[in-house]
């Protein structure tokens, strides 16, 4: 049973056709099969993935006050809000909010009230990923005497990105409110974050 | 150089004749086996047209500064620990403790920003003589792609020290990815962890960085051969950018004309390159650099080297985050397409009398923009980003096309001889090569 020239000439699916077109798809497909570990080992590493969370004790931040904390390399905003300040989040119309998602990692479509952004009961306690959702800058608004910006929450001086006293984006380049940590009070003031 | 060498040269347009004959049993051997004596005389000898300038020296120039990064960086990594824990000390600790590790690095260091000062003459250059136009569109776009491999190279270097400034400078760079999250949300958090390797810029990220700011260098390599090679195949521009009619008359073997001249402007560059490592090293540095990185705390004003500047500048003009990134790549990719959006036949500015003005006012906007890029993104600065960003790219999809088309040439040379032989007459009589 041997391929004749006319088989060749005539153009019909031969032998020879059967295994260019074979040895292609497998090595198109083992090329991608292989690709995929070389590819998926700059994932974050099975270490990275498993970081503790951590627990932090609120008692000693005083109204008015903030600290920041590390968790999964990055920094944690916690700020005890002045009544005024939960009053002048509070106040705001969703509606005329650039970002209206209030960005709770573990929800979609949650709207971004200052209730959605905090714990019922607890909403003098605002707690957030403090890295500015433009590119990644620590927002200036922490310490006492830093530059809170236009609303009075933080100021980005990177490229100039205002939030408010919720957290929420309101003017300047971020697209996005700065987000809020899966977290839960394991005490009435102590917090377990991650 | 002696008259019989020049006239053993053939009259075929196109190339000289390379006239290789080995000489010794040893190389008539080797020729036989592998002729690459051969083939360098030949690729030495490529017909130069003999009109141009010093700006022409550039090519050279960064060959010459390719070859101190690789050198001086390979020395760097005997000494350097890529880890986010010791890096920083490592290089403090090169720097004070290892015999001439300061030289080394500021070699290193200096070496990278007149790396990118020649690259900017060198592509001004190819602007305004039109060398990227037909026949020379594949040279210039392997170009393009050498400097997007010197910024990412130089990007992921400035990472190394692990500073304040490299820290943020990574931060804010490779966010600029997760700006696809209003693409496909997700997509761009994905992204930017997979680039960090874990939730922010930490040791993972800085040991792939340094594994690439060591690999990439070596692509770099492959690509200015890729360029050299299509320089060869289509010859040198020149200040007419008139083609080469006639080789005999109008070009000379680039050795030992050109390897001359080049070596002089190298030597006059390697002066200015040991003014500034000897006498001001950290002139064109951050001092912030000089803090070890803190992820907790943001320096005030987070700028990038000088030669980033004019795209850090076009990033910051749009107001929107995706909109900044495009802007900024768009403003390299557009330069893929300048053989094909000018539109004028006459390719150098010398006889363009409106894109011979339009040139300069690009540059002006370019120097403009790197003056922005330097400072607060606040107020009215905001504002000038932003006009000198539409410039940018007005000039290059809107002026450049349109000016081919209305222009007027100035009137031209026939040929490179009738400029030589009208600049001869002008001035004092010249050496002319043997007929
Ligand atoms: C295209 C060529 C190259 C360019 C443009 C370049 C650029 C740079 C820059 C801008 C820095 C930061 C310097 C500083 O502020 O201290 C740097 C650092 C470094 N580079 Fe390169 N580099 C090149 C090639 C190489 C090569 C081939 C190696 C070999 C491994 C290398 C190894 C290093 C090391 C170890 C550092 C960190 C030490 C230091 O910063 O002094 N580089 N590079
Ligand atoms: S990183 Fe905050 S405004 Fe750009």
């Amino acid at each position: 049973m041997a391929t004749t020239i006319d088989d060749d000439q005539q153009g019909g699916i031969n032998r020879r056709d059967f295994i260019y077109i074979g040895t292609a798809a497998f090595a198109a497909i083992g090329g991608a099969a292989a690709m995929w570990p070389l590819i998926d080992q700059w994932n974050p590493d099975a270490s990275t993935l498993s970081l503790a969370s951590i627990e932090v004790d609120l008692a000693p931040i005083q109204p008015g006050q903030a600290i920041t904390v590390l968790w999964r390399g990055k920094p944690i905003f916690i700020r005890n809000r002045m009544p005024e300040e939960v009053e002048k989040a509070k106040a705001v119309d969703v509606k005329e909010l650039k970002d209206p998602d209030a960005e709770v990692i573990g929800t979609a479509n949650l709207p971004a009230t200052d209730a959605n952004r905090t714990k019922p009961g607890k909403e003098k306690w605002l707690v957030m990923i403090g890295i500015c959702t433009h590119l990644g800058c620590i927002p200036k608004g922490q310490s006492a005497g830093d530059e809170k910006g236009p609303y009075g929450g933080w100021f980005c001086p990177c490229h100039g990105s205002a939030y408010d006293t919720s957290g929420r984006i309101r003017m300047g380049p971020a697209p996005r409110n700065m987000e809020i940590p899966p977290y839960r009070f394991v005490e009435d003031t102590k917090i377990k974050i991650g | 150089m002696s008259n019989e060498s020049i006239a053993s040269v053939t009259h075929e347009p196109g190339s000289f004749e390379h006239t290789y004959q080995p000489k010794t049993a040893f190389t008539r051997w080797l020729d036989a086996r592998l002729p690459v004596i051969r083939f360098a005389a030949h690729f030495m000898a490529m017909p130069t047209p003999r009109n141009i300038k010093y700006v022409w020296a550039f090519g050279a120039i960064l060959a010459y500064f390719l070859v101190v990064q690789l050198y001086s960086g390979i020395i760097l990594a005997m000494h350097y620990a890529p880890n986010s824990a010791i890096a920083f000390d490592s290089i403090e600790k090169l720097m004070r403790d290892t015999s001439y590790g300061w030289l080394m690095r500021y070699t290193h260091v200096v070496g990278a920003s007149l790396f990118f000062f020649a690259v900017y003459i060198h592509m001004f250059r190819g602007m305004y003589y039109g060398s990227y136009k037909s026949p020379r569109e594949v040279l210039w776009m392997i170009g393009v792609a050498i400097f997007l491999c010197m910024m990412a190279t130089a990007f992921m270097g400035y990472s190394l020290v692990w500073g304040q400034m490299s820290f943020w400078a990574v931060t804010v760079i490779t966010n600029l990815f997760s700006s696809f999250d209003s693409i496909y949300p997700g997509l761009g958090t994905a992204i930017v962890q997979w680039i960090w390797g874990g939730f922010s810029v930490d040791n993972p990220t800085l040991n792939r960085l340094f594994s690439l700011h060591y690999m990439v260098p070596f692509v770099l390599v492959a690509l200015v051969a890729l360029h050299v090679w299509a320089l060869h195949v289509v010859g040198s521009n020149n200040p007419t950018g008139i083609e080469v009619r006639d080789v005999k008359k109008e070009t000379l073997p680039f050795h030992p004309y050109f390897t001359t001249k080049d070596m002089f402007a190298i030597a006059a560059i390697a002066i200015l390159f040991a003014y500034i490592v000897f006498w001001m090293p950290n002139y064109l540095g951050d001092v912030v650099n000089y803090e070890p990185a803190n992820p907790l705390k943001t320096p005030p004003h987070i700028v990038p080297e000088w030669y980033f500047l004019p795209f850090y500048a076009i990033l910051r003009a749009i107001p929107s985050k995706l909109g900044g990134v495009i802007a900024m790549f768009g403003a390299i990719v557009v330069l893929f397409f300048i053989p094909w959006l000018d539109t004028s036949r006459v390719r150098s500015c010398r006889y363009r009398p409106i894109f011979k003005w339009l040139f300069w006012v690009f540059v002006f906007d370019a120097l403009a923009l790197g003056y922005i890029g330097s400072q607060p993104a606040e107020g009215s600065w905001v504002f000038w980003g932003q006009v000198f960003t539409v410039y940018y790219f007005v000039h290059f999809l809107v002026l450049m096309p349109l000016v081919g088309l209305i222009e007027t040439p100035s009137p031209m040379p026939e040929s490179i001889e009738d400029d030589v032989k009208r600049k001869a007459k002008s001035t004092q009589p010249q050496a002319v090569p043997a007929e």
